[in-house]
């Protein structure tokens, strides 16, 4: 029977199904941090249980981890506690950890792929929603509760009910300074933020396959941002070459076998999805938000939508609530509102890629005097390769921060906070209410239009700079 | 290739008991008519500094519930701080639970004293996360959910885990919700997925072999 690519591997790691209930769902890799791990720990010591398979957990330390003087002990005595109690159970149980000061550190979902733990065809968790991030590699992979990391650390299994699939067909070519981000935030604004709740989403079409692995790790990534467990996209030429050679790649003989597999993980031509979207890459400009969820984005020259004219109570007050919290004006233009900070990083568009592309825009032009820019590289190894190809150098003549490798900002866990009532233009994945601290005002928005705005300070359409 | 084996739910034999079982509610509800209520409002990040599951119902709805984030400060127009308004169901609008998987979310409500929330709609790792901790997430046609909206603050409802329904009790009025045979087992008896993967281990490991060969 034809399949989805979705289907393929579920149905490969189904341990066994039960009627009227949940799948026992075999789980290959196992990412862990600081933040939702320790009472998954202290869950299965207390049942006398020791981790089932320490050689499919890989920890690190990032959701709460400061970005500057990382080689001093934290200040902040609950993150500091945290991170302590991640290294002790790591050593417990024997999951390999790559913590603070260790060259493999970084946020979870940018470490994973950079060093090919993350591989086609497997299935993937973490106690973090972004964990979909990984399905740009033709992977399932979703975020789970603390509770269901207790599971994998008892069991290496998950009791799970199969989601329906959604295949995202997107074809053409994209306009000039469009790019990944724009996507993505194009398909939530068309689909809302709770609009693929309860489904898998493919991403497919011409517009995909064109796009680098980095590019398509910001699409999977945000899946969660329409409600959607996971997103994925079948592996290709560009997927095995950028797996290649990585530091838990497979090599030699074992490299061919597995090439081989992977080349089997797509979607049957005659393959029946639960729903299916067409979208053409040449509606796609740039985009920005301008509410309290991913859903609420418009093109970047476009105007806030008129709340009067919307038809659906329940839409209106929210639309009506999130121009109030962000200080808005209904049916008004974004374009060239000023704006006080600018941070580019997170899990969704910290990668070399996106730091490539904020270097290349900026590169001989300095920031506005009225803007802090903040750059946080998602990993240690991404930062070593800015310094190796010289981008620090551009960032800091531009007047950027370039800070050290965390979720940072993108959730203010840590210090780095915006303060309340400025607005952030930020290349992360959430605008909620005081996501980037309480009162923070977030625009979510791609590097290019976030390092435009850096230089402009205020809102900008890229390609008046390109 | 390996074939999955199916089982019934039934067969679930089960030693430890971790949560309380949940079978009736019979209360009244807080209502909360806003729609995408993420798990950053439920639980601001900054909180989730903890290494226990216990204490995060002080801190439930942060940043709605006090000015500047002071305990002594409440803001008088949010439900929480509305002595008239009690009860162990939360009534909140459509897309409940959405962004973070942060189980935290779930740990505030029932700490707070939650045992259900009412919604038109709730987002999927919010949903697994509460009935993982007994709150039980029960998803209402829209009419319903207006229905209890325009109710005041000492209606009441019955929620019947077993018969799977929810009950509005001055009118009646009465729906079927939703949730699989095994998560029902589940609640009635407080046993959890945990026990339920253990009790199936040698099965795992025989997995496990099979595609290793």
């Amino acid at each position: 029977m034809a399949k989805t690519l979705f289907d393929k591997i579920w149905d490969k790691h189904v341990v066994q199904k039960m009627d009227d209930g949940p799948s026992v769902l075999y789980i290959d890799k196992h990412f862990i941090h600081e933040v939702t791990s320790p009472q998954a720990f202290n869950g299965i010591e207390k049942r006398g249980l020791k981790v089932f398979r320490p050689q499919q957990v890989v920890a690190t330390a990032d959701h709460n981890v400061p970005t500057l003087n990382q080689h001093l002990p934290i200040k902040d005595e609950l993150s500091r506690l945290q991170v302590q109690q991640l290294i002790e159970n790591c050593k417990k149980h024997n999951v390999e950890l790559y913590g603070l000061g260790h060259p493999f550190q970084g946020i979870v979902h940018v470490i994973g792929p950079e060093l090919g733990i993350t591989q086609p065809g497997m299935t993937i968790v973490c106690g973090d929603s972004h964990t979909s991030t990984h399905g740009a590699f033709g992977a399932v992979a979703f975020g789970i509760g603390t509770s269901e990391v207790e599971m994998v650390f008892a069991s290496q299994c998950l009791l799970q009910t199969k989601p329906k699939v959604t295949r995202i067909n997107i074809e053409g070519e994209l306009h000039n300074g469009v790019v990944s981000k724009d996507i993505i935030l194009y398909i939530i604004s068309k689909i809302t933020a709770s609009g693929a709740t309860g489904y898998f989403v493919e991403y497919a079409g011409s517009a995909i396959r064109a796009l680098s692995m980095e590019a398509r790790m910001t699409i999977c990534n945000m899946s969660i941002e329409m409600g959607a467990r996971g997103g994925m996209i079948a592996p290709d030429e560009t997927t095995f070459a950028y797996i290649k050679g990585r530091q838990f790649a497979p090599g030699g003989e074992q490299w061919e076998q597995k090439v081989t597999q992977w080349k089997q993980l797509y979607s049957d031509a005659d393959a029946v999805f639960d729903a299916e979207i067409n979208i053409n890459a040449s509606d796609i400009e740039p985009m920005i938000t301008y509410g309290t969820n991913p859903g609420l984005g418009i093109a970047i020259n476009g105007l806030i939508p008129v709340t009067d004219t919307i038809p659906d109570e329940g839409e209106r007050k929210n639309i009506i609530k999130a121009l109030q919290y962000m200080g808005l004006e209904s049916g008004k233009p974004l374009l060239g509102m000023p704006v006080q900070h600018v941070f580019i990083g997170s899990c969704t568009n910290s990668r070399i890629e996106d730091l490539r592309l904020v270097a290349g825009l900026v590169k001989g032009r300095k920031k506005n005097a009225h803007v802090q820019v903040m750059i946080v590289p998602g990993s240690q190894q991404v930062a070593k390769q800015v310094q190796a190809e010289g981008l620090d150098k551009i960032f800091k003549e531009a007047g950027f921060e370039i800070r050290q490798a965390g979720c940072s900002a993108c959730l203010g866990m840590n210090e780095d906070k915006i303060p309340a009532g400025e607005y952030c233009i930020s290349t992360s994945n959430r605008n909620f209410e005081g996501r980037q601290g309480a009162g923070a005002r977030t625009l979510l928005a791609s590097p290019l239009t976030a390092a435009a705005a850096a230089i402009t300070g205020v809102v900008t359409d890229v390609r008046a700079l390109i | 290739m390996l074939k999955a084996k199916r089982v019934r739910h039934s067969a679930l034999s089960v030693k430890h008991r971790k949560m309380t079982p949940l079978q009736k509610i019979h209360s009244r509800f807080v209502p909360l008519p806003m729609e995408n209520v993420d798990t950053d409002q439920i639980i601001p990040a900054r909180f989730l500094k903890a290494t226990t599951r216990d204490g995060f119902g002080k801190n439930l709805f942060r940043d709605w519930r006090y000015e500047n984030n002071d305990e002594t400060k409440p803001k008088s127009d949010f439900v929480l701080n509305q002595s008239q308004f009690s009860g162990e169901v939360l009534v909140a609008g459509k897309n409940f639970g959405c962004g973070s998987s942060r189980e935290h979310a779930a740990w505030a409500l029932q700490d707070y004293g939650f045992k259900a929330v009412v919604s038109s709609f709730f987002a999927d790792i919010f949903k697994n996360n509460a009935l993982n901790n007994g709150v039980l997430p029960v998803k209402v046609s829209d009419a319903f959910l207006a229905e209890l909206f325009a109710l005041g603050n000492e209606a009441t409802i019955t929620i019947d885990v077993a018969a799977q329904t929810i009950t509005i009790d001055a009118s009646g009025t009465q729906e079927v919700f939703d949730i699989n045979t095994y998560k029902k087992t589940c609640l009635l008896n407080g046993y959890d997925d945990i026990d339920y993967l253990i009790n199936n281990k040698s099965q795992i490991e025989a997995f496990e072999a099979q595609m290793a060969s």
